[in-house]
């Protein structure tokens, strides 16, 4: 269990939080860069543990909306990404305790712990996913009633918006616009909580699991054990399939970047469906896995994390699969991430290639 | 006829050339000052091909200079950075992520100022020509020989780049180097500055060495234009040297594998290098190198201009062979192969001794090896092969077949029929492969911006940036009738509205040696 994150950290974490990203969450450059910054300027963040955080907690998550393309160029600037946080303290007219990630993966794994350092506060060790997901309101707190709104936005003149909606959606289309005029890349925070919520909507130990997860990579490196292997025992999951890639598609057109890899493993081919996140791994008929458990695709000897954008025809890769938080299984839940919301004509899978059982998921929540 | 040399670390190689003939090639070992071993290669072309001076049209010259100064952190000059984006940026300002040796080789001072724009071509903020005016006073005060300037998205509006240009120079008179960032790197403002700042601290590295390149020729009694390779292969004259020292990177590798190519006379295929710790594998395509499309890191700096793709893997002729596994490398005796390898009467098992036992070459004292298993060796050489064919396929970009090229001293480890890809290419005349590369004359001119399409607009615009391509390599010194566009691409930015397009065009031709 971690109890302070420090510049030392981020590599671990980010390259952590990369395989619990699932392929999406794009390049962790500069959210890295931005985390050890602001630690740097203002001292180590310090985690707390759902256990630890009070009931009467003012929790909110920080991450980035908009386009990747326009934050490795126009860079954020830590005001700009403690801002929403203000903004949002002002209107509830109370002051906030505890920051939280919305989900790990890529830079929205990073910038809270960048808005922790920079505003003095408390990081919770969870998250709103246990993985990623491409949607503002594809979080677990969704399931218990809790919503995005009042969701402030802010970009790097200092303008700040604070949002308050009818549902996600609106939350969604009213930020989405802003978001463009301001630059398109605003830092947003939202899905106020209190200590008690948080415990009970949020998953729990995600940043510890992350840092787990890239020291292991790192120290099997180190003592030229497999990666991959490590990772499997980790994540409590199985390794699905090993090859080379022999096909990308992908296709922009709906907004998020979706597609397909094809995977040659010599006797059997593995086809993998991604919009963002991996969420669909068949061969040859048989489906072995589907979102909202975790399809993960590691580099074939180093073990290395590879985006679903960074997969490129000619690599050696093994693919995983690994329960996703027990939560992620509910009927509720499988209508807003399971394989059909995303247009896939396919029943849901868990990791070990049975058929998702809703009852008994049901009976755990 | 025209003379090409490489200058590399190890090496100097010289080849007189006749069109594409080669007249006589020459090789030593590179010499710490410039001058001296181009001289001394100039004289000994002349002792194997009498020549007069004004039978030369023209001289190629590739270097590594430039790179070794960075890698070295020697000889380069006080830099400021200085970047227009505020209030935005202001997290991650200039020389955030360099290591700490560069940044003090360099004395890097970081500025922060107002102006760039966003991905849509809206000012962030106007110039304050007061606060730039500061800034310079600052750098003076400090200095600062060299500025390199970015600019938040300057691959889509580079004006305020330009126009802070003029203010500083105003300020700090006209022996101060301005680097603009617009014109070196592309999106990605950390990497495209880094970039920017590097060849900024190497102008004044660039201007002496230009001056002791022609120096030394004009010495011989040429009095033909220079040349300097670039990353991608095409040629730039001097004065382009001195304005852009950070084009000439990656040329060693890039003439090697051109020059391979040239030799056995294919211009699309894999190149394999095999030295004597690593084996490096490149891709040719209709002569140049296929570039990375990611961020590469040049003395431990992130930038992304465009540098050859290369895979290296831990397989060259001094490589370690554990003879329980089969495995070859990562580690490797390197330079010590001559006194630990079996042949040579060592105790280490290396790869160069299991190719001597196969009798692939003969290399020091077979008999040294006799006593190894064959099958071992046999295990050992598949294995390679193997590893060397699993990593041309991961260069390759689809399935299509790709004629290989093998190269360097340690290609004896590969076989003459690699699985995917049948017969090795071995050329001849190989030892001079780099000259051979540089002396390739050929120029080009590359446009890569991005761009907001109008509707119905699409056609006429990318006509209008093939053009511009063309117009900057006639400008650049290539022939017209020549020249033609090699690359293009066109790519729609995900997430951003309005049809924001980079698109990247490269055109080249041959050089105009006005023969």
């Amino acid at each position: 269990m971690i109890r302070t994150i420090g510049v030392a950290d981020i590599e671990d974490l980010a390259r952590g939080a990369a395989v619990l990203g699932t392929g999406g969450g794009g390049d962790p450059y500069i959210g890295g860069l931005l985390a050890a910054q602001a630690i740097r300027e203002h001292g180590d963040v310090t985690v707390v543990t759902l256990n630890e955080v009070p009931d009467d907690a003012l929790v909110l998550t920080v991450a980035m909306m908009g386009a990747p393309t326009v934050m490795v160029e126009k860079l954020p600037s830590l005001d700009e990404v403690t801002a929403p946080v203000h903004g949002l303290a002002t209107y509830l007219g109370r002051p906030v305790t505890h920051i939280a990630c919305a989900e790990v993966g890529g830079v929205n794994s990073t910038i809270p712990i960048a808005a922790a350092a920079a505003l003095g506060l408390p990081l919770l060790d969870a998250d709103g996913m246990g993985r990623a997901f491409p949607e503002l309101q594809m979080v677990l707190p969704t399931l218990y009633g809790i919503t995005a709104s009042p969701l402030a936005f802010s970009d790097e003149k200092g303008n700040i918006g604070v949002l308050q909606t009818v549902d996600n959606t609106w939350t969604e289309r009213i930020a989405r616009v802003a978001c463009v005029e301001m630059g398109c890349s605003v830092m947003i925070s939202g899905f106020r909580m209190s200590g008690s919520q948080s415990r009970e909507a949020l998953v729990p130990g995600s940043l510890t699991r992350c840092i787990e997860i890239g020291r292991g990579i790192a120290a099997a490196r180190r003592e030229k054990a497999d990666a991959v292997a490590r990772t499997v025992e980790l994540l409590g999951g199985r390794e699905i399939f090993a090859g080379k890639v022999v096909d990308v598609h992908r296709a922009t057109t709906t907004g998020f970047a979706r597609g397909r890899a094809r995977i040659d493993g010599g006797e059997a081919q593995l086809t993998l469906s991604f919009q963002n996140e991996h969420l669909i791994a068949e061969a040859d008929g048989t489906t072995l896995a589907t979102t909202p458990d975790l399809i993960i695709v590691l580099e074939h000897d180093s073990g290395e994390p590879i985006t679903t954008e960074g997969l490129r025809y000619g690599q050696r890769v093994r693919v995983l699969a690994a329960p996703s938080d027990e939560r992620w299984h509910t009927t509720a839940a499988l209508a807003m991430v399971g394989p059909r919301y995303f247009g896939y004509d396919f029943p849901p899978h868990r990791f070990d290639g049975t058929p998702e059982v809703i009852a008994a998921a049901e009976a755990v929540a | 006829m025209h003379i090409g040399i490489d200058v590399g670390g190890t090496n100097t190689d010289a080849v007189l050339m006749d069109g594409t003939k080669t007249l006589a090639g020459v090789k030593h070992s590179t010499t710490p000052d410039v001058t001296g071993g181009i001289v001394r290669a100039i004289e000994d072309l002349r002792a194997r091909h009498t020549f007069e001076g004004s039978d030369i049209s023209a001289v190629m010259i590739g270097t590594t200079h430039f790179i070794n100064a960075l890698v070295q952190a020697k000889r380069l000059a006080p830099t400021a950075a200085l970047r227009l984006g505020l209030p935005a940026t202001k997290a991650l300002p200039p020389l955030v992520d360099w290591p700490e040796v560069l940044t003090h080789a360099i004395e890097g001072r970081s500025y922060l100022a107002h102006g760039g724009y966003e991905f849509d071509g809206r000012p962030i903020s106007p110039l304050d020509p007061e606060e730039l005016r500061k800034h310079a006073a600052d750098m003076k005060a400090h200095g600062i020989r060299s500025v390199a300037i970015s600019s938040v998205f300057s691959p889509v509006n580079h004006d305020l780049e330009v126009e802070a240009a003029r203010i500083l120079a105003e300020e700090l008179g006209p022996d101060v180097a301005i680097s603009l960032s617009h014109e070196i790197g592309r999106i990605g403002l950390l990497e495209r500055e880094n970039a920017t700042i590097i060849n900024a601290a190497l102008r004044e590295l660039a201007s002496e060495i230009v001056d002791g390149l022609t120096a030394a020729v004009r010495a011989q009694g040429i009095d033909a234009q220079i040349f300097l390779s670039q990353n991608d292969g095409t040629l730039m004259d001097e004065d382009y040297v001195r304005l852009y020292p950070v084009a000439t990177f990656a040329s060693g590798p890039t003439n090697s594998m051109r020059g391979a190519a040239v030799t056995s006379g294919l211009s699309t295929c894999a190149v394999v290098d095999v030295g004597g710790t690593t084996a490096d594998i490149g891709l040719l395509i209709n002569g140049f190198p296929r570039e990375t499309a990611n961020e590469v890191k040049v003395a431990g700096i992130r930038t992304n201009f465009r540098m050859p793709d290369v895979l290296s893997i831990g397989i060259g002729g001094g490589s370690i062979v554990d003879p329980d596994t089969a495995e070859v490398g990562p580690e490797s005796v390197g330079y010590r192969l001559t006194t630990e390898a079996l042949v040579f009467g060592g105790s280490t098992l290396t790869a160069t001794d299991i190719a001597v036992a196969a009798g692939r070459a003969s290399i020091g004292d077979p008999a040294k090896v006799a006593h190894l298993d064959p099958s071992l060796v046999r295990r050992v050489l598949d294995r390679i092969a193997e590893r060397v064919a699993e990593a041309v396929d991961r260069m390759r970009t689809s399935p299509e077949p790709i004629p290989v090229v093998a190269v360097g001293g340690g290609s004896i480890l590969l076989p003459d029929e690699l699985s995917l890809f049948g017969a090795v290419h071995r050329p001849e005349n190989y030892a001079v492969a780099n000259a051979i590369g540089a002396s390739i004359a050929q120029v080009g001119g590359e446009i890569d911006k991005v761009y907001a399409i109008e509707p119905g607009r699409r056609e006429a615009m990318l006509a209008d940036v093939r053009a511009e391509a063309a117009d900057k390599a006639v400008a650049a010194g290539a022939k017209p009738s020549t020249v033609e566009i090699v690359d293009f691409d066109e790519v729609p930015i995900p997430y951003l509205p309005g049809n924001a397009t980079r698109v990247r065009v490269k055109a080249v031709g041959d050089l105009d040696m006005g023969v």
